[in-house]
């Protein structure tokens, strides 16, 4: 552990370490929205000396309606793609307007915020350039509700397989439009950019590891990147009062992760070290995906090709959740060859 | 690739002394001396021509620890921008640039910057759009965004492009401005062709170029508001408004920045907005922006050797437009014939947007000139002074006859 600073262990330690509100009232986001959970949490761990950067998304055009943003941090707004580039002129300014000595000189988070369309289709470009720019420190949180919800549930890269939306209908001819397995992008974020000191995935209906994971992110230094799944009742298709319900399927299932990977060292963490370890086993995916309409369409068979994938993951790869290359390479057996 | 020794010696006496230097560079040479002396905090870069010189010397003079600005290299030109407006929103003081089709990739950021008020200096190196491909000059680059809030200036040699870049700078970040400036100059003719210049000390930039100071718009965790919050149809009126007083205010703040300019720098421009040359007395006046002043100038002298009452109006700032200065000088013109290095397909009398632009001006004066519109030198293509001449002398026949057989003329365009 390269840095030392007080985690959450309980919840009890959670609600005495954040009591103040950063993120309050004022947003109108959807009941059981998830995202403004994440943001929630986000914010206390971050506390007052941060500046938020937000992408055009749900958790823009929700929360900061002018005269009742619910931001109680200062706030900029930043176009759908821009907020990796965002992030990178923040930081950028503020080393050179402390260095010149034109602002004190203090520790200022910067955190952009940006959804599934913005930061890993729309953004992902500047996103990646920013997680090669060490000298700056920011964290860049992608909340994915695995659609673009805020313009009426649309599919993303990061919608899953199978999943309606209204620009992915199950018709009579095409029973399956998204056809298109999710991208690992907290995964992309680590292993494409190995001078970054922090990745991790979390999730709002585990908010101790959520909590623990940005208070890291923020303290370790240079760019850091956190992944959170987002389940949405408007456009996953489920009663509100599940979300968290669904949240915590969707680790107990296998199918989200939950990991961190500190200076390089990747690590399981909360109900999915539990699952590695053996402590408890992974549920069905079926739990998971019939509690949601956006799955209604999907057959038996095709319930089993998700299990069978999620499976894989855990099982076959080289590290499960990060790495999808399968643990036979044949490149021992060419080495050995090539050494003959 | 580093600062040589000799101008090793002059980058020190510009910053450190009281005299000015005369140095050979280019038009962007020029530019990154600017930058070095307006002290920017934040820059960003991303290759492509002809602009993208200014950033290579920018490099060096950082490298070389001439200039203390931090350096990014952006993914692509929408993170270019992107980059300097959130810098801009914390304070920083920055500049940006591209060229052509970078321009235009960056255009959400562009007006953005804008619209968001922040008082970013940019540089387009003008250059034509693909496709088809070609590196040259044309005007449509820097035109895309005469609509949205940037003040535009086009400069006609590397001193104007120094001294432009300083006073860019005090515009923008006046108070009663707080928009952005995109400082166009012509790619190949001005961006790579060698000038001499002088670099005026840093002593002097200082006292003419106050620190930028957002005020209660800065972003810190010590003033905690809510930048560009979704407003709708109930505010957005309302903020565009503020932007029209904005952009009106600007004409004032030019004009006392050119003034202080030449109080302190001891060089004077005269009318910030247009440069006449030889109009008075003119029958025929020809209009243009950017390096075409070159021919057109020599073209005049030649011809009023002649006894050609013939004259050149080159306007410096597109936006604010000179409105008044094109009254003053053009009405009671015989024949004003404009010069476009631009298109506007489909515009009134299928003319250039500079012409355009001139003809609705001078639509209120009791004295309305005929009109007449070139269209050329697209593409990086060369307007010649034999060129100029011809156009003279269509427009001095149209005098004559009083009437304007063809009002707008692709200039040797070959069928």
């Amino acid at each position: 552990m390269t840095i030392s600073i007080k985690l959450a262990r309980t919840v009890k330690d959670l609600l005495m370490m954040a009591q103040t509100e950063y993120f309050d009232s004022g947003h109108r986001t959807c009941q059981g929205c998830e995202s403004a959970m994440v943001l929630r949490w986000v914010a206390k761990a971050a506390g007052p000396n941060t500046i938020v950067i937000g992408a055009t998304g749900c958790m823009y055009v929700a929360n900061t309606t002018y005269y009742t943003t619910a931001w109680a941090l200062p706030w900029i707004h930043t176009q759908l793609s821009g907020t990796g580039s965002a992030v990178v002129g923040t930081a950028a300014a503020l080393k050179a307007l402390m260095e010149k000595g034109k602002l004190p000189n203090e520790k200022i988070n910067v955190i952009g915020i940006c959804g599934d369309l913005g930061c890993a289709d729309a953004g992902l470009s500047e996103v990646s350039n920013a997680m090669t720019h060490t000298k700056y420190n920011f964290l860049i949180l992608m909340y994915d509700n695995e659609s673009s919800a805020n313009t009426d549930i649309q599919e993303t890269t990061m919608t899953p397989f199978g999943a309606l939306t209204t620009f992915s209908p199950s018709g009579k001819q095409v029973r399956i439009m998204k056809y298109r397995w999710k991208k690992n992008m907290a995964a992309m974020m680590a292993v494409g950019h190995p001078e970054v000191r922090y990745v991790a995935t979390a999730i709002a209906s585990d908010p101790i590891d959520l909590y623990n994971k940005v208070k890291k992110a923020l303290e370790i230094g240079g760019p850091t990147f956190i992944h959170t799944l987002d389940p949405c009742p408007k456009g996953w298709g489920y009663d509100p009062k599940y979300s968290h319900e669904i949240g915590k399927l969707a680790v107990e299932t296998g199918i989200w992760p939950l990991f961190e990977i500190e200076d390089g060292k990747f690590r399981l963490t909360s109900t999915s070290a539990r699952i590695a370890s053996g402590e408890i086993k992974r549920k069905p995916v079926k739990e998971y995906i019939r509690r949601q309409s956006r799955f209604k369409h999907l057959t038996d068979g095709d319930i089993e090709y998700i299990q069978r994938k999620v499976d894989e993951m855990w099982e076959k790869w080289l590290i499960p959740g990060l790495i999808p290359l399968t643990k036979e390479l044949p490149y021992p057996e060419v080495t050995k060859a090539s050494t003959k | 690739m580093s600062v040589s020794a000799l101008e090793t010696k002059r980058l020190e006496a510009v910053l450190k002394g009281d005299e000015e230097v005369e140095v050979v560079g280019t038009g962007t040479d020029a530019v990154a001396y600017a930058l070095m002396l307006a002290d920017v905090d934040v820059t960003s870069a991303y290759p492509i021509r002809p602009y993208g010189g200014v950033m290579q010397t920018v490099a060096r003079l950082i490298a070389d620890g001439y200039m203390k600005a931090e350096y990014i290299v952006a993914a692509h030109e929408h993170d270019q921008f992107e980059i300097v407006k959130h810098a801009s929103a914390v304070g920083a003081r920055t500049f940006v640039g591209s060229s052509g089709v970078g321009w235009l990739l960056a255009i959400e950021a562009i007006v953005a910057i804008s619209t968001d008020r922040y008082p970013v200096v940019a540089l387009i190196g003008n250059r034509a759009l693909d496709d088809p491909g070609a590196y040259g000059v044309e005007h449509n680059d820097a035109l895309m965004v005469r609509d949205v809030g940037w003040l535009l200036v086009w400069v006609d040699t590397a001193q104007e492009a120094l001294d432009t870049t300083l006073i860019a700078y005090r515009v923008a970040e006046d108070p009663r401005v707080m928009l952005p400036v995109g400082i166009s100059m012509d790619g190949a003719f001005l961006t790579h062709s060698e000038h001499v210049f002088k670099i005026p000390p840093k002593k002097k930039v200082q006292q003419f170029l106050p620190p930028y100071d957002l005020g209660n718009r800065k972003l810190h965790p010590s003033n905690v508001i809510s930048v560009a919050p979704q407003v709708n149809e109930d505010w957005v009126t309302e903020i565009r408004k503020q932007m029209d007083e904005a952009m009106k205010n600007a004409r004032k703040v030019i004009e006392e920045a050119y003034r202080d300019f030449a109080k302190i720098f001891g060089r004077d421009y005269g009318n910030p907005f247009v440069e006449p040359y030889m109009v008075e007395d003119a029958d025929v006046v020809m209009v243009g922006m950017g390096t075409v002043s070159k021919p057109i100038k020599e073209a005049v002298r030649r011809l009023r050797a002649k006894g050609e009452r013939v004259g050149f109006l080159r306007i410096r700032w597109f936006r604010p437009f000179p409105t008044e200065d094109i009254i003053r000088y053009l009405s009671g013109v015989k024949v004003v014939a404009v010069v476009d290095r631009d298109y506007s397909f489909g515009s009134p009398f299928d003319g250039g947007a500079v012409f355009t632009e001139i003809r609705s001006a001078l639509y209120e004066t009791d004295h309305r000139p005929l009109m007449m519109n070139f269209i050329g030198g697209l593409g990086g293509r060369e307007i010649t002074y034999n060129d100029a001449i011809n156009m003279f002398n269509m427009a001095l026949e149209a005098a004559r006859k009083s009437k304007v057989e063809q009002r707008v003329i692709w200039y040797g365009v070959r069928e």
